[in-house]
């Protein structure tokens, strides 16, 4: 990353007008880091094992001495066992689907069978009437969808339809047999009116408008969104000409006239649903003295703050309890239409509500990736050097904005000229949402194809190209450079073939595409540390766990300060009512949640070698806790299991709260909710595909994926987010595609059987080489991984098809259709 | 041939048969080749009672002890366990036998439980995740799972963990081909496949030698 200057936004709380200035005055430099007394720091900085060197920061006074590498350290580091696993493998981990209170009714969402439509009339009474139907809700607002900028535009009672199987009323009842009989009565009568599904016909002058003015689409704490204020021209918003902030830059017509090489293609990308396990879904339970919310989420805040703000009530009346969470993948965030009928049922019916949706409902309205069309146009000079990048994207993610490609075309590469309009397409479908690394996916499979054309164009090895143009000395480069390296040998680059070289059928090849992330800090992160009499130790953050292993990073941190061993930690995540903790997205938790943890661990254990010490007669400073034992610096025969060690010292409580500091180096950019480091976060993944040039079949046989998440705190978990990640990616790459049925707006496959993804038989060998790089940035130094282990893979499939097959794949998914057809362009 | 409309005939084809939800739905071969086949059932046995709308009495073999409650016949084998009997460990994930999250073991068969109606499960022995263990000792596959994070989010891990301890109970010399056939219907969204076939593996080496042992 270089020049990242704006992001965005995380509650869509910035009006239009705020929008238009920010745009027009350039993003704001944040202030320098971290106010407040402070010392000069020597770090380790670098990538272990491959040429480490000293750096100083400027550190905050109280923060802990830096960390040694991993191999110097008992706890962090070290590929623990998930702490949780067992309650997962037993069936006893608690999910939002299985919560079940005493006289808690079941909810039924009413849906729009029409794409478009205005409501005339509602009629609930037969509903009403059913037996054990405790409340009924019609749809008063809407949420998740972009809004109108003038409400004014439209008039009505209801919110108008926009998509099929939008939410139009609920009933709650005391089975589900009686919510789904009774919400069948609920008599809707719609006025029809024309509706678009596709990008193509919704880009027509003349298409029906799905919207019937400008909109805005703030974005989610997992990121998505529209910037504010752009221009809408029917159902066309933009251009956007600066995404996250970034760019133009220069003046690209004059490059592409400079320009040796000019490489120019146009990309297709689908639609991609999130298809989580566990279903969006929450339980209401609305008392007089307090209002308590069971979501499956990916930030318990933002399910407290948009509940405490639609029904008006202060945040400590309203707590979040999210113990664990089945998949979220940037989709689950806030209340939802869903939760918020689900509020509305428990406040009527006086009663707990579960309304959960189901799996055709999470495929239409519970988000989705956008498709892309994305004409991309790149010059360079004869050695490589880039000139000028050029690149017109249009998306579409229904009813909501947030179709840009990302980032990567202005801050990836050095290249002095760049121009990107991005737009987004309004159509007749659900809304989208943050999806693993919202955009950069399909701008990366886009972009990655290109340099690889060019790399031929030019006769240069992609690697050697890449190596000569992504050097803004930023840490995800300097990782990226180690990565093609490592990868390279492990996947046998040097043996690489010329493209198409099999003379049969079925064609083999080899092929590489890097990754890029931001590196975000949630900021306002905090962690509180307690240690009992006992010598019981707990760690309570209001974050969650989403699948990624963060009680069990939160117990590694914490153990490591107290010589304890990961599992002597409780560690408490999922509450709203634990010290604020970081959103479940933008990869973000592990460098956020871990610095405050330990600043917070380091604190007690310090007051407690205050405390133990006059039972050892020495001074605090030489206090040492190590394998579970505390001890007196060099004196070993003086060591005392931790727990009698704390009893004997008579403390009966301590307890201490730690915030994340900011990065020692500062931000390129921050929001009141997050911070984007100058510094990104890396990853170059290897593809080997076979390709069946007779019936179109792709397979992708291997991955090598190498990856940087700064200092990993547990590499098991770690990989097994890597191996998500490129899984994802492959299923994306060959099979994943939402369906619509143009006639009626109905999605064709809205379930797991033909909404295909990747299965046991179609994984790929998959082999991950993880790089500890320490930044010298916080008291952990970890960054995060889920995203930058998806960025990638797509576009190295596709280049792994070029070398297999001679020809381009530049429309996903890699289904047979679309595959012969590639292989027929000339 | 006109069976009586009474259904206290003293001497009924079948016991306790109700001629109404007997014959819905079935057409007149059909018919005839059921009521042969039922017949000379009953003749050695007592047959199962033709369910109505309402609910009845079901009686469950359910991880080893025996459940008895009311369900009305249309509730699936999920349904009841989750909503009825408050055993949440089975999931649902698609609700149409398509993702495998709500496998359990009827006998030692593994079974979509979302796509088996609960009374389809008497005679047989339910096994759910929550009976998998032998107290607090996991089951070889289940101890696996969390040593190899055989596992992410989890929600698919308890249908994935019973078809993959069946596989390992069948056949404890079983290839990574065999694991993957056993897991060809579990969807994980999450994509733990590596890990749950290495899992599966070490499970099933482990148990192959212990067996080997005694």
């Amino acid at each position: 990353m270089q020049d990242v200057k704006d992001t965005t936004g995380t509650q869509g709380t910035a009006k239009p007008s705020d929008g238009q200035k920010a745009q027009a005055a350039g993003p704001q430099k944040p202030p320098p880091p971290n106010p407040g007394p402070s010392r000069e720091q020597a770090m380790q900085y670098g990538i272990v094992g491959a040429g480490m060197k000293e750096v100083t920061r400027r550190v905050p006074l109280d923060e802990p001495p830096p960390l040694p590498e991993n191999a110097k350290l008992k706890s962090i580091g070290k590929p623990v066992s998930r702490l949780d696993g067992v309650e997962k493998v037993t069936g006893r981990a608690r999910y939002t689907f299985d919560v079940q209170l005493p006289g808690m009714l079941w909810g039924q969402r009413v849906l729009s069978p029409l794409p478009h439509a205005r409501i005339k009339s509602i009629d609930t009474s037969a509903a009403e009437r059913y037996p054990g139907v405790r409340a009924v809700h019609i749809v008063e607002r809407l949420l998740a969808t972009a809004k109108l900028r003038d409400p004014k535009a439209e008039q009505g009672r209801y919110p108008t339809v926009r998509y099929a199987g939008q939410p139009v009323a609920a009933v709650a009842a005391d089975s589900p047999r009686a919510a789904e009989a009774a919400a069948r009565l609920i008599k809707v009568e719609y006025e029809p009116l024309p509706h678009v599904t596709t990008i193509a016909e919704a880009m027509k002058e003349n298409a029906p408008r799905v919207f019937p003015g400008p909109t805005e689409q703030p974005a989610t704490a997992g990121g998505g969104g529209a910037p504010p204020g752009l221009p809408q021209k029917g159902n066309v918003r933009g251009p956007d000409t600066k995404p996250r902030g970034m760019g133009p830059r220069g003046d690209v017509e004059k490059g592409f006239r400079e320009s040796e090489v000019v490489v120019e293609a146009e990309y297709r990308t689908q639609v991609q649903t999130h298809v989580p396990m566990e279903p969006h879904g929450l339980v209401a339970d609305w008392k007089d003295d307090m209002l308590t919310l069971y979501a499956s989420t990916q930030w318990v805040a933002s399910v407290r703050d948009e509940a405490a703000e639609l029904f008006e009530l202060p945040k400590n009346k309203v707590r979040v309890i999210s113990d664990f969470t089945g998949g979220g993948f940037g989709a689950k965030y806030g209340i939802g239409n869903y939760g918020l009928l689900a509020i509305h049922l428990s406040r009527k019916a006086r009663a707990p509500v579960r309304m959960v949706l189901d799996r055709r409902e999470e495929h239409v309205s519970g988000g989705n990736r956008p498709n892309s069309i994305q004409r991309l146009k790149v010059g360079a000079k004869r050695d490589g050097s880039l000139v000028a990048i050029q690149l017109q994207a249009y998306g579409s993610g229904g009813v909501a904005g947030g179709a840009g490609v990302g980032f990567c075309h202005s801050t990836l590469y050095e290249c002095p000229n760049v121009h990107v309009e991005q737009y987004d397409v309004f159509t007749n479908a659900g809304p989208c949402a943050a999806f693993r690394a919202p955009g950069q996916v399909q701008g990366i499979f886009a972009l990655e194809q290109t340099i690889d054309e060019l790399a031929e164009r030019i006769g240069m090895d992609a690697l050697a190209l890449r190596a000569k143009i992504d050097v803004s000395g930023t840490d995800d480069a300097l990782a990226r450079a180690q990565e093609r390296k490592l990868g390279a040998d492990k996947v046998g680059w040097s043996k690489r073939r010329p493209a198409g070289s099999d003379k049969g059928p079925i064609k083999r090849g080899l092929g590489v595409a890097q990754s890029q992330w931001v590196y975000l800090v949630h900021r306002n992160t905090s962690c509180e540390v307690r240690v009992s009499g006992d010598g019981s130790v707990e760690a309570f953050s209001a974050t969650q766990d989403i699948g990624t292993g963060t009680r069990t990073i939160l117990a590694q941190v914490v153990a490591e300060e107290f010589g304890l061993r990961p599992e002597d930690i409780g560690a408490y995540v999922g509450d709203s009512r634990y010290p604020q903790g970081p959103a479940s997205g933008g990869s973000r938790v592990t460098s956020s949640l871990t610095p405050a943890a330990r600043n917070a661990a380091h604190r007690c254990a310090r007051e407690l070698a205050a405390r133990i010490a006059p039972l050892f007669e020495a001074s605090a400073d030489d206090i040492v806790f190590a394998d579970g034992k505390v001890s007196v610096k060099g004196k070993a025969s003086s060591a005392m299991p931790f727990r009698d060690a704390v009893k004997k010292s008579g403390v009966r409580e301590l307890s201490h709260r730690a915030d994340r500091r900011d990065d020692y180096e500062g931000y390129a950019m921050s929001t009141p909710d997050m911070s984007i480091s100058r510094h990104g976060i890396g990853g170059v993944q290897f593809a080997e595909v076979e390709v069946d040039t007779e019936t179109g079949i792709v397979k992708v046989e291997r991955v090598v994926a190498v990856h940087d998440c700064g200092r990993p705190i547990n590499p098991k978990l770690t990989e097994s987010q890597i191996f998500g990640g490129v899984i994802q990616g492959v299923s994306y790459a060959l099979y994943e595609e939402r369906h619509l049925d143009p006639g009626s707006g109905h999605q064709l496959n809205a379930n797991v059987d033909q909404y295909k993804i990747v299965g046991s038989r179609e994984v790929p060998k998959i082999e991950v080489i993880l790089l500890e790089q320490l930044g010298a940035q916080s008291s952990t130094d970890a960054r995060g991984v889920a995203e930058p282990a998806n960025v990638a893979t797509a576009a190295a499939v596709a280049n792994a098809f070029y070398n297999a097959t001679g020809k381009r794949i530049r429309t996903l998914p890699m289904t047979p259709a679309n595959v012969l057809a590639a292989l027929r362009t000339t | 041939m006109a069976p009586s409309d009474d259904d206290s005939d003293p001497k009924p084809l079948l016991p306790k048969l109700s001629r109404r939800a007997f014959f819905t739905g079935a057409g007149a071969s059909a018919l005839t080749a059921t009521l042969v086949q039922t017949a000379a059932q009953a003749a050695t046995q007592a047959g199962p009672a033709v369910l109505g709308p309402e609910p009845s009495t079901l009686q469950l073999d359910l991880n080893g002890r025996t459940v008895i409650v009311q369900a009305d016949p249309g509730t699936t084998l999920a349904e009841l366990l989750r909503n009825q009997l408050g055993m949440t460990g089975t999931k649902v994930g698609c609700d149409r036998g398509a993702c495998s999250a709500c496998t359990v073991w009827l006998d030692s068969e593994v079974a979509a439980s979302c796509m088996t109606l609960a009374f389809d499960a008497r005679g047989r022995k339910v096994t759910t995740i929550e009976g998998l263990a032998r107290g607090d000792e996991l089951h070889p596959v289940q101890r696996a799972f969390v040593e190899n994070d055989a596992l992410q989010c989890g929600f698919c891990t308890p249908g994935m963990v019973m078809s993959c301890a069946a596989l390992v109970e069948r056949n404890p010399k079983c290839t990574l081909d065999d694991v993957k056939q056993a897991v060809s219907g579990h969807l994980c969204r999450c994509g733990t496949y590596p890990n749950v076939f290495k899992a599966t593996l070490a499970a099933a080496q482990a148990s192959g030698k212990g067996k080997g042992k005694s």
